[in-house]
């Protein structure tokens, strides 16, 4: 009897969650938008950990620096209000230390709990090599080899090209940010490019992976092979291999800068891109530039046990910290995706109709945007948003 | 005749010991020389467009045609034609159409070769909005300027094991010194307001963080002119979303060749936009970075824009303002009033047609 009793109320619980997934999935009242947008969280990632202590996630929160700290906040506030079943480790970094303690404790709750949302850790580039990025320490500790990044033309966003739907899949651990270099002679330093098969396989592999679950028909591989022949040329020949197994997807090449040039003036051509470190940098501040800026794309770093979702373009903002002036979507897409990636794919739709009607419909623009709107008018607005509950 | 050859002669001399920069003093004085590489494909009929309108001008401008296709000198080093070095020497300033770089032909790029040749180590071009021709960026007004002879294209790559490849970046304080300097006497001889130096010295400290050091240093010597420094990807980001917020951007390799082809592309692409090479002792080519489009050649069909603006670009440099402006600004009017113009700007005019619709207006401003 007490072993029927326990399985039965999580089944049932399963089964009405399950139930209305597939309801919200037929939705029609979800503009078109948010109906693409959630077919394209059903990412193919590390299986997530299993929740446990009643049924609750716990994440990994870095606040990180600038408008880092508010934005978690924010999230925090959001999470709180819709009743998501998270609860955030928060680990501070404090990134003006000479000590790497700080994020070797982040390295380790990521661990732990194998999820993380984090804010942008500043690099002070005047100090000495000794001194690493911290991001970029986390991101290959934890070898989280894939940084996608997902730019879509939003209704109600005012940029110069309309249309734009490009998925960005960037390597994320080698390449240019080996953090190799010396100087053997005074005067002269020499940095080092790494490029890798196995982890030119591995991301190739998983772009193709990715672009056949969301039914992308086209996969460009950007490189610099006909000045780089031996480094991109070995990055090309390993997409190519890949492209051989899905025979559905046209794989095709472009060199950067013709692929930059190309972004500004037609950037619909474009479906997925797959490409090494730096170039990746380069493409993908470009597209989020395209879609409307730096505040409204999200970004997710997967790794083979591990997922770290940050805003797209990584920056701190500065200039802008503590004025309530931030524009708060890219953070909260960046949540979204994090609990997509939990399977918590109820509550991800319904913060990301939610946050896509605020930035489409209602207008509230914050300066970024070329609106007026504050942090804090966003975040309320999103919460206000009509048939905003979770029924059980 | 003799005494005005002698006295351009040891201006020439004179201006060889200084540093590269327009000399108005030097070259005013009678007919300059001007080593003219047509190039392959289009690039002869637009060299003739160039020439033609130059003419109609009455530019001061001599031009010696040479030819630089790849020979194997003693030793078993490519090398261009003697003949051609000589010229360029002799002259100092070249306009260089599009070259072909055959594949598998044994020998570098031609371009390459020609780079190393002459020590041409900043890559310049400005990239303005070109009122007739609409994008959907107006308003574009930057310089960036390239390190071109190091960093991430020294071509030092080795494989290390089977499956690991490792490619060498090289930055030196030598190069890094001169290109910055280079930028800060550029931006101060064309009255440009801002010198932004585009690096990403937080990921890879010690390369691009030389670099910055001695854009510091140079920025010290020249206070007049306003300096920032910014992440390259911060420059991508804003640079599409608001081009006017830069002004001249200075660069190592690699940067310097995504940032130039993508302001290239705010304005509407290689077939409109200028290049100039500046090198050691006072040596200056410009070019358009085009390609050579075989399938258009000999059909009439090409755009001169690129080479006519590099060939502007040169008369600036050279100190001809006057006939710099009055050029331009009819190529610009022409574009502008849509009437001529070729293919791939979106009429249907010749490439002749353009052109003497160009030699009309310049004629009529006289």
């Amino acid at each position: 009897k007490i072993k029927m009793c326990s399985f039965v109320r999580p089944f049932l619980l399963s089964v009405i969650l399950t139930s209305m997934f597939s309801l919200l999935r037929s939705d029609p009242l979800l503009p078109p938008s948010t109906q693409q947008v959630h077919r394209d969280s059903l990412v193919c990632a590390s299986q997530p950990p299993p929740a446990q202590y009643g049924g609750r996630h716990t994440v990994t929160l870095i606040p990180g620096d600038g408008i880092g700290p508010e934005l978690a906040n924010h999230v925090r506030e959001l999470f709180r209000f819709c009743c998501v079943p998270v609860d955030f480790e928060v680990v501070n970094v404090d990134s003006t230390m000479a000590s790497e303690d700080d994020i070797n404790n982040a390295i380790m709750a990521i661990r732990r709990n194998g999820v993380a949302l984090k804010g942008n850790l500043e690099t002070n580039h005047n100090l000495p090599p000794s001194y690493k990025s911290r991001n970029n320490l986390l991101r290959t500790t934890l070898d989280l080899y894939a940084n996608v990044m997902h730019c879509q033309s939003l209704p109600g966003v005012r940029t110069r090209h309309r249309n734009i739907d490009i998925m960005i899949i960037r390597e994320n651990t080698e390449g240019e940010y080996s953090s190799l270099e010396h100087e053997n002679v005074p005067g002269v330093v020499e940095c080092l490019k790494i490029i890798t098969r196995t982890k030119s396989l591995r991301i190739a592999d998983y772009a193709f992976r990715t672009a056949r679950e969301k039914g992308r028909t086209r996969v460009t591989a950007v490189h610099k092979a006909n000045i780089m022949k031996l480094g991109d040329g070995l990055f090309l020949e390993c997409c190519k291999e890949v492209a051989s197994g899905y025979p559905e997807i046209t794989f095709d090449s472009m060199i950067v800068d013709n692929t930059t040039m190309q972004l500004v003036s037609r950037p619909q051509q474009f479906d997925v891109m797959v490409m090494p470190n730096l170039y990746g940098n380069v493409v993908s501040n470009v597209c989020a530039g395209l879609v409307g800026g730096p505040g409204l794309v999200p970004g997710a770093n997967y790794g083979e046990d591990y997922a770290v979702f940050e805003t797209g373009t990584r920056n701190t903002g500065k200039s802008i910290a503590n004025t309530n002036t931030a524009n708060p979507t890219a953070m909260l897409l960046a949540s979204c995706l994090l609990l997509d990636h939990l399977k918590l794919h109820a509550y991800a739709n319904m913060i990301r109709r939610a946050i896509l009607s605020t930035v489409t419909e209602t207008r509230l623009h914050t300066a970024d945007l070329g609106g007026q709107g504050s942090t804090s008018e966003v975040v309320q607005s999103i919460m206000k948003v009509k048939n905003f509950t979770v029924t059980f | 005749m003799a005494g005005k050859a002698w006295r351009s002669a040891v201006s020439r001399v004179v201006s060889a010991f200084k540093n590269a920069t327009p000399q108005s003093r030097t070259f005013t004085q009678g007919m300059q020389t001007v080593t003219l590489i047509p190039g392959d494909g289009i690039g002869p009929e637009i060299s003739v467009a160039v020439m033609k309108i130059f003419e109609a001008a009455k530019a001061p401008i001599q031009w010696e045609e040479r030819n630089v296709t790849a020979i194997k000198g003693p030793g078993g080093k490519w090398m261009i034609p003697p003949d051609a070095k000589e010229s360029m020497d002799k002259n100092k300033i070249g306009l260089k159409g599009p070259l072909k770089t055959p594949i598998a032909a044994g020998h570098p790029s031609m371009n390459l070769l020609l780079r190393k040749t002459f020590d041409l180590y900043a890559n310049v071009r400005p990239c303005v909005s070109i009122e007739g021709y609409k994008t959907p960026y107006t308003d574009v007004n930057l310089v960036t300027i390239r390190e071109n002879t190091e960093g991430e294209y020294s071509g030092i790559e080795h494989v290390i094991v089977d499956g690991v490849v490792q490619s060498i970046k090289l930055i030196t304080e030598q190069a890094s010194q001169r290109i910055a300097e280079y930028a800060f006497e550029y931006a101060r001889n064309n009255q440009r307001a801002s010198v932004t130096a585009v690096h990403k010295a937080n990921i890879m400290r010690m390369s691009d963080g030389l670099f910055l050091r001695k854009c510091r240093e140079a920025a010290e010597k020249h206070r007049d002119v306003k300096f920032t420094e910014m992440y390259l990807d911060t420059v991508c980001l804003n640079m599409v979303q608001d081009p006017t917020q830069f002004d001249v951007l200075v660069m190592p390799n690699l940067y310097g060749d995504i940032l130039s082809d993508l302001c290239a592309g705010l304005i509407g692409g290689l077939g409109v936009t200028p290049s100039g090479n500046i090198g050691a002792n006072g040596v200056a080519i410009f070019e358009s970075v085009h390609g050579t489009a075989p399938d258009i050649a000999g059909k009439d069909m090409a755009n001169p824009t690129a080479l006519l603006l590099s060939a502007v670009m040169m008369l600036r440099h050279m100190g001809l303002h006057g006939h710099a402006k009055k050029i331009e600004a009819a190529c610009f009017d022409t574009i502008r009033d849509e009437k001529v113009r070729t293919q791939d700007l979106g009429g249907n005019s010749k490439c002749s047609e353009f052109t003497d619709a160009i030699c009309q207006r310049v004629r009529d401003m006289d």
